[in-house]
């Protein structure tokens, strides 16, 4: 059996969770599901549709919002109960995390950000698996010395697959917390700074700019056309850098990793840590005056030329293509 | 307060990257070394912590003997001294290196306030040796700070969230983990390379163990093969572009 752990932010679900439990249905035909929270267990339809037959729900009065170490000792109460083969989550920061806190608990190996993972069928061979480097421009091939494999699946990897499956039945519990476990959790939270727009994460249509831009002045032609399109703008570390452009809106392995339908990429070398952070993108353009950009290995469409002529007469042509 | 920053040296590779024969590690005979941007933060952070409280900056790494050279920059930028776990060069799992900096921690006079690592390794990612840290000293843990401020013996941590902000507290002593953008790291002034120079690092010999996670080989990951269909130069290409606007949906 593999336990997938399914994320959700007080009731709502990560989408990311739906690909892990498809990843692991690959792996297993019995996969079950955990939530953490009893404000978590609506979710059972959804995660019966993605193939979960079981969904285990850790409830607690301290567990109303995000306390990630309390989801560790949640996970190992399970574990340790259900014996499964495997331990599974989304690579998300808050996937990473939790999964963290079992592995310290339990003192055994951690896989973070798989592609591939190869259970082994005997106890006395490691597990086997592929995992992501340098944020996944570099592929590591490992062993893992433990019976329970704990590991992360890549944002992502894997698309997600729906079943006929019927919801999954919940099975609550108590998961046996000690006073430590709920020290750290959501205190408050605050949506300001995002200004109501739509966020990166969410957007179909990203328009990011680099240091081609030239200065924060000539973001204005990005933003006009991240608005015509109802899509957010996205930018590289030099951006933010240079602070042209606020932290959340950076792309790429210390920034946000995105996946939108369309991520046009205007005055961007290309460089592999922020190629980590989009490459997933269903149809990428680049926009560069530098015909040998690496951006361009990385895009399904490019445009040889200056971001400050191409973009305002695009927005132009949409303008007129839509009125 | 004493704060105590841990560190990595890393290969600033930044175009493409090329593996060793053994296909092992990536080749680093044209690279630069430092640290992950993460940890530049974490560093600049525990320098402000001291500079407005008063107290110690530690930094603790464990790495090959050339770790010096990274050690002696971020000793430049304002930290107190810093402590070698010297290995032969291996990389260590996650684990192994969680077990030897609990060690090392465990090992020192001072009690620190507050530990700050990266929020992840630049090179491995393992998304854990902090975790397990914190668990092995019994202390709480922040991950992902984007903000942060400590008042009456409380660290307040923002962390960043699509839908906005997530605030965070513990009391000291804690760890956080720190992202890329909490503050923008200050350069070594050359006062400062002068008097990091002779500024302490203890050297300790990191007994060799065996590694659960066992890395064996890597792979450079595929880009694109099919390369990208050039729709033109300058404006001359803008209704081209909005025929795949219309292709693919988006208009
Ligand atoms: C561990 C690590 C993590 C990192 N994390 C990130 C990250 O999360 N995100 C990120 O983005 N970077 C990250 N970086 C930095 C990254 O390596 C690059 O430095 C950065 O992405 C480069 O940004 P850029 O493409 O805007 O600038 P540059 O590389 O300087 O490229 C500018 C491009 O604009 C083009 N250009 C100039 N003028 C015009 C014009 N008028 N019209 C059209 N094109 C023009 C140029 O030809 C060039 O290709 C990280 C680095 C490290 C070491
Ligand atoms: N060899 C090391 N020595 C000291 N600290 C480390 C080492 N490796 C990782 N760290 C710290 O642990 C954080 C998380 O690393 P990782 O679990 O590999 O993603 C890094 O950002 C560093 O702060």
């Amino acid at each position: 059996m593999i336990l997938v752990l399914i994320d959700h932010d007080r009731g709502e679900l990560d989408q990311l969770s739906l690909r892990a439990l498809t990843f692991a249905r690959k792996l297993d035909q019995d996969v079950q599901g955990i939530v953490v929270g009893k404000d978590g267990a609506p979710l059972a339809t959804i995660v019966g549709q993605y193939g979960a037959k079981v969904l285990h729900v850790a409830a607690h009065a301290d567990l109303t919002d995000y306390t990630p170490m309390a989801s560790g000792r949640a996970l190992k109460d399970l574990v340790e109960k259900l014996k499964p083969a495997a331990v599974l989550a989304a690579g998300s920061p808050r996937g990473n995390e939790q999964l963290a806190h079992l592995a310290a608990f339990l003192d055994l190996p951690m896989a973070a950000e798989c592609f591939e993972i190869f259970l082994s069928s005997d106890a006395d061979s490691p597990h086997k698996v592929s995992r992501a480097r340098w944020a996944g421009n570099l592929i590591e091939e490992a062993h893992v010395y433990s019976q329970l494999l704990i590991a992360t699946i890549v944002a992502f990897s894997t698309e997600p697959e729906s079943t006929a499956g019927l919801a999954a039945s919940v099975v609550e519990f108590a998961p046996s917390l000690m006073p430590s476990d709920t020290q750290v959790r959501v205190m408050s939270r605050d949506a300001g700074d995002t200004g109501g727009g739509i966020t990166l994460a969410d957007a179909k249509v990203i328009i990011a700019g680099g240091r081609g831009v030239g200065g924060a002045e000539g973001f204005v032609k990005i933003e006009e056309l991240a608005n015509l399109l109802g899509g957010a703008v996205g930018c590289s570390r030099v951006v933010t850098s240079s602070g042209w452009r606020p932290h959340k809106e950076q792309v790429g392995q210390t920034g946000t990793k995105v996946a939108p339908d369309l991520y046009l990429a205007a005055g961007i070398s290309g460089a592999m840590q922020h190629i980590a952070g989009m490459k997933n993108s269903k149809t990428i353009i680049a926009i560069n005056t530098d015909p040998e950009a690496p951006i361009f290995k990385y895009a399904d469409y490019a445009i040889i030329g200056d971001l400050h002529q191409i973009l305002p007469a695009l927005t132009a042509a949409i303008r007129k293509e839509k009125a | 307060m004493d704060v105590l920053v841990c560190l990595k040296r890393v290969p600033l590779a930044g175009g493409t990257l090329i593996l060793t024969p053994d296909s092992k590690d990536i080749e680093t005979k044209h690279l630069g070394f430092g640290i992950s941007p993460h940890e530049e933060n974490a560093v600049e952070a525990g320098v402000q912590l001291v500079e407005q409280m008063g107290g110690t900056l530690t930094l603790l790494t464990l790495g090959p003997p050339e770790t010096e050279e990274q050690l002696r920059t971020q000793l430049a930028i304002g930290a107190t001294r810093a402590i070698l776990l010297e290995t032969d060069g291996q990389e260590w799992d996650p684990q192994g290196t969680a077990a030897a900096l609990v060690d090392a921690i465990s090992a020192e006079e001072t009690k620190f306030d507050l530990i700050i690592f990266g929020a992840e390794s630049a090179d491995s990612a393992g998304y854990q040796i902090h975790v397990r840290v914190a668990h092995a000293l019994n202390r709480p843990i922040i991950t992902n700070v984007k903000a942060m401020k400590i008042e009456n013996g409380i660290v307040s941590c923002d962390r960043l969230v699509p839908a906005g902000r997530e605030h965070y507290e513990a009391p000291l002593p804690a760890i956080i983990t720190v992202r890329d953008g909490l503050n923008i790291p200050r350069y070594p002034s050359v006062p400062g390379r002068m008097q990091a120079r002779k500024k302490p690092i203890d050297i300790k010999k990191a007994q060799a163990h065996v590694p659960k996670l066992e890395k064996l080989y890597l792979t450079v990951a595929p880009s694109k093969s099919t390369g990208a269909e050039i729709l033109g130069k300058g404006v001359e290409a803008v209704p081209a572009l909005v025929e795949v606007l219309k292709k693919i949906g988006t208009i």
